[in-house]
């Protein structure tokens, strides 16, 4: 597959409640490595084995939750074309200047549907995952720390009319629908929840419909193997991480999973497995009924924190 | 030392240790429906109106708990480590546990279908197999 158009998903801001109870948290405990601070007081990080200057952004508020959600798209041109074709969607947009964000370039940003902010933007500074360019070694001592993800791999948004960004994503931004959760029969299984991806993967981003806009449902940390859940499982355990489901494994996505919460009750994944989809893929639909077991596999539990708590 | 955390409601007592949170004492009784969410003051999900005691308080979101809230004890428990016996009463998400039988419980509202769905009325959405009045969530 050639990927053109909207790459990865490239950064998120999470409002946190205290800087330095998380700061220290997502540098020692789940091992993101830090990259700089700014005169605003935000903290930039990335996973270890992401190459661009940052992916993780914290920023200290009165309350939890996400400020926006960035993707990486290929080029200027690209930037430039999406731009306008969000503009004739019918979504008014906004240029940041480059430097806005630390080392990254113009980003055009427009409000979702479901009231997130979202932008994309073409340019980053390439630091490297420390292991170099030239005959680099498999891993270095940035993935040994914490808990240590490779990559910032998906985000869940829960908000309102999801319909409208299902629209927005796969006829103007060039998605696809992977997965899909229906409501009940008698209300006409509207599409609740969808996963969607610009990649390869099982979803770049997810929206859940809920009555509130711009919420966050969780924040999704790529681990290399299951192995590495359980080793962060523990790591949770030596921590006192606030745990929310698992270890196990989703039917949706049949990713292997935890849902755990940082100090301000924002939840992340730290996420293994799943398929490799490509663009021409016939979406998987999970009944109402049915979706027990598409969170949680194993037990089929419809656990009601993933419903309900969101920041 | 140990303090004791009491539902004004019910008179219902559970021990907290030091360094724990009110939520932990009130997880502690087993009942079902507890919603011991995010444990971070982000989600506001086990808010309390604290009657009587003296607590420690750590930074909960705004979304949740106004400066007028937090002026009048209104709180999350995740976020207040008793400091003395403590007398609350459990208001928000948290009421449904102590006023309802556990079978009765009603989960959250979300996965709920969108308000525009037809078949649905705005007054109610569906949770996960039932419907529940939007007031409880």
């Amino acid at each position: 597959m050639a990927m053109t158009g909207v790459l990865r998903p490239g950064h998120i801001q999470i409002r946190v409640l205290d800087i330095n109870v998380s700061r220290e948290f997502y540098r020692d405990v789940v091992g993101l490595v830090e990259t700089g601070t700014d005169a605003q007081g935000r903290v930039f990080f990335k996973c270890w084995d992401e190459r661009d200057h940052h992916s993780i952004i914290l920023r200290q508020a009165e309350s939890a939750g996400v400020d926006f959600v960035g993707f990486k798209v290929l080029d200027k041109a690209t930037l430039n074309k999406l731009e306008a074709d969000v503009r004739a969607f019918g979504l008014e947009t906004e240029r940041l200047p480059a430097g806005d964000l630390p080392e990254t370039g113009e980003r055009v940003r427009f409000q979702l549907p479901t009231g997130h902010l979202f932008e994309l933007y073409a340019d980053k500074k390439h630091v490297g995952n420390g292991l170099g360019q030239v005959n680099p070694p498999p891993w270095g001592p940035d993935s040994e720390r914490g808990m240590a993800p490779i990559r910032f791999d998906h985000c869940l948004l829960y908000g309102p009319n999801v319909a409208a960004n299902k629209k927005l994503f796969t006829e103007v931004l060039g998605f696809f629908l992977v997965e899909r959760i229906l409501g009940p029969k008698e209300a006409g299984e509207p599409e609740l929840a969808l996963f969607l991806s610009c990649s390869h993967k099982t979803h770049d981003i997810a929206f859940v419909e809920h009555p509130e806009p711009g919420k966050l449902h969780h924040v999704s940390l790529r681990m290399a193997t299951w192995e590495k859940v359980l080793r962060a499982a523990d790591i949770m355990g030596m921590n006192k991480v606030a745990i929310d489901i698992g270890p196990t494994r989703h039917g949706t996505t049949r990713g292997e999973t935890i849902y755990a919460w940082d100090p301000s009750g924002n939840r992340f994944e730290t996420f293994a497995g799943g398929y490799e989809p490509y663009p021409d893929v016939e979406p998987i639909t999970w009944t109402f009924e049915g979706f027990g077991h598409g969170l949680d596999f194993p037990t089929g539990t419809l656990h009601e924190s993933f419903l309900g708590v969101v920041t | 030392m140990c303090h004791h955390v009491e539902l004004a409601d019910t008179g219902e007592a559970y021990t907290c240790g030091e360094e724990e949170s009110a939520l932990h004492a009130l997880a502690r009784s087993g009942r079902r429906g507890i919603p011991v969410g995010c444990r971070g003051g982000g989600c506001g999900v086990c808010k309390v109106q604290v009657l009587a005691g003296e607590y420690r308080k750590k930074p909960m979101s705004r979304c949740h708990v106004s400066e007028s809230d937090e002026a009048a004890h209104q709180v999350l428990a995740c976020c207040i480590v008793p400091q003395s016996d403590l007398q609350l009463r459990v208001i928000g998400r948290m009421r449904k546990a102590w006023q309802a039988p556990a079978a009765a419980h009603a989960p959250a509202a979300a996965l709920a279908p969108p308000a525009h769905t037809e078949a649905v009325s705005h007054t109610a959405c569906i949770g996960i197999g039932r419907t529940v009045p939007r007031s409880l969530d």
